[in-house]
């Protein structure tokens, strides 16, 4: 309808462990204000995600002002969030949850390369963070997988411009997050099925 | 005949009975100069001739109809301001006019879908009935943001159809998560003016300034399903199921906080970050909610499962 408003970025689904591989950002554009998209080893660009999990641990980590760290646990590791001062909702929502708590965040990829360690930390620059109960959690846990499935049946580096650029920046095949898909849903399984009763050794 | 002589034509049609004396050539004259020695276009000639004929009649651009051979329009089809057409339509909706000059509003619709109509109390036509077909004719096109309607007016013919015209399903479902409650949500105020519902924004409106207007409860939300994102609106009934908070409720949260955006907040806080399956018509870019679904319960994560274990 205008060519004025820029479409919004749809929220990108994806594990922690494929999440925290990548390590790859560009710009589009050389417009300073142009968004920044984060390199997806299954081969697609994230300017935006979204992610369900457990917050099992959460800090204020500022000095002078709040600045709040929330570790957010899914099947295949660990997101980590970080919101302050410019993020005031979302400050403020982590300041009041008590963990552990199922927590859904809609946020921006950001990484950080610290001077003294090896390679680039990926976090999570909340726009919100909010308190979710266990079925949206499975239903992401679902949703996430079927959308790294149709990234990885979708990796030809010969017709995708971005499982091209994810060949020549990462050495990490696309078929390896199947092996997180499967154990990601495998844990759902397991969390369905009745306790085994417990053995004493 | 040339596009200027059906365009005099045209006119001439509008004009004859309320004009003595005016002639076909009158206006051909008109026109001619304005084309050919004033280099102006048709369209714009078009319509300054109709203005100079409405002031020496004395009418206004109401009352003017399109000259009775207007395009029969399928309402899916409109998609221009300001013009005159007829289509034929059933009643699908009617709703609450917000204003006493309105008479009634709503939705007709056709095969393609449905549009809103406005009619004027001041027009005095026969009130449309729900579920019946008319044929109308002389209706004019009106566009706000991106959104088209039709209004009637004094000259719109009414005629109750024996057939029965059929309303197309326009409506469309989608699914996701709610990823964002937008600014202009929750607690808001609309201008009080006759036939503007426009949002305040700072207590303005954008069209009739400043005004106290009147409290209403609204979502723009954004659902996105790691694929595409669908822009939503939730008008005050469908913000209440979605919500659980009504607006009396919203009124006097706003009062205890001294503060409107503490009810877009509290709505935040409860939806975002949750799926639904909504369904509803599309406006522009936005799908308007009529039907909301929380999804919840079990997920079936074999059929993925099985997926992923044959990739």
């Amino acid at each position: 309808m205008s060519a004025e408003i820029p479409s919004r970025e749809v929220a990108r689904r994806a594990f922690a462990a494929e999440f925290n591989d990548a390590s790859y950002t560009f710009r589009e554009s050389d417009d300073e204000r142009a968004p920044i998209y984060l390199l997806l080893p299954t081969g697609e660009r994230a300017n935006r995600v979204f992610v369900v999990g457990t917050l099992t641990e959460k800090e204020n980590i500022g000095e002078e002002s709040e600045y709040w760290r929330g570790r957010v646990v899914d099947p295949t590791g660990t997101f980590f969030a970080y919101a302050g001062q410019y993020q005031p909702e979302a400050a403020a929502t982590l300041r009041e949850i008590e963990p552990p708590a199922y927590v859904a965040i809609v946020g921006k990829p950001r990484t950080y390369e610290p001077e003294d360690g090896d390679g680039v930390l990926v976090s999570i620059q909340p726009e919100s963070v909010s308190v979710v109960d266990a079925s949206t959690r499975d239903r992401w846990v679902v949703e996430t997988a079927e959308r790294t499935l149709d990234r990885i049946e979708a990796f030809d580096p010969e017709t995708n411009e971005y499982a091209a650029m994810a060949e020549e920046r990462y050495d990490l095949p696309a078929e390896t997050y199947r092996d997180t898909v499967v154990a990601a849903l495998e844990s759902l399984e397991e969390g369905d099925a009745e306790p085994e009763p417990e053995i004493e050794a | 005949m040339s596009d200027l002589d059906t365009t005099a034509a045209e006119i001439h049609a509008q004009f004859a009975d309320r004009l003595d004396g005016l002639t076909e050539d009158d206006v051909r004259e008109r026109l001619d100069t304005l084309v050919n020695e004033y280099r102006v276009p048709l369209d714009e000639a078009r319509r300054s001739v109709r203005s100079t004929y409405l002031d020496e009649a004395g009418m206004d651009r109401d009352e003017l109809g399109g000259g009775g051979d207007n395009e029969t329009m399928l309402v899916g089809d409109v998609d221009e301001d300001e013009q005159w057409i007829d289509v034929r339509v059933t009643v699908a909706d009617l709703w609450e006019p917000r204003s006493d000059s309105i008479s009634q509003v709503g939705l007709v619709g056709d095969e393609s879908g449905t549009i809103k109509f406005v009619a004027f109390t001041t027009s005095e036509l026969p009130e449309l009935e729900e579920d019946k077909s008319y044929a109308l004719s002389n209706v004019v096109t009106d566009e706000y943001q991106g959104n088209y309607s039709i209004k009637l007016n004094r000259t719109t013919g009414i005629t109750e159809l024996d057939e029965e015209i059929e309303v197309g399903d326009d409506s469309t479902t989608v699914e996701g998560a709610l990823v964002d409650i937008q600014s202009g949500s929750g607690l808001i105020k609309r201008c009080p003016e006759e036939d503007c519902t426009r949002v305040l924004q700072n207590g303005r409106c954008s069209e009739h300034g400043e005004g106290e207007g009147e409290f209403d409860l609204r979502i723009k939300g954004v659902l996105d399903d790691g694929d595409e994102v669908h822009e939503l609106i939730f008008d005050r009934e469908a913000t209440e199921a979605l919500t659980g908070i009504g607006i009396e409720q919203a009124k006097e949260m706003a009062m205890d906080a001294l503060d409107t955006t503490v009810v877009a907040d509290e709505m935040r806080e409860k939806v975002l970050g949750t799926y639904y399956r909504v369904t509803g018509p599309t406006l522009g870019r936005y799908v308007l909610a009529n039907e909301t679904e929380e999804l919840t319960g079990a997920v079936d994560a074999e059929p993925t499962l099985i997926r992923a274990r044959s990739l």
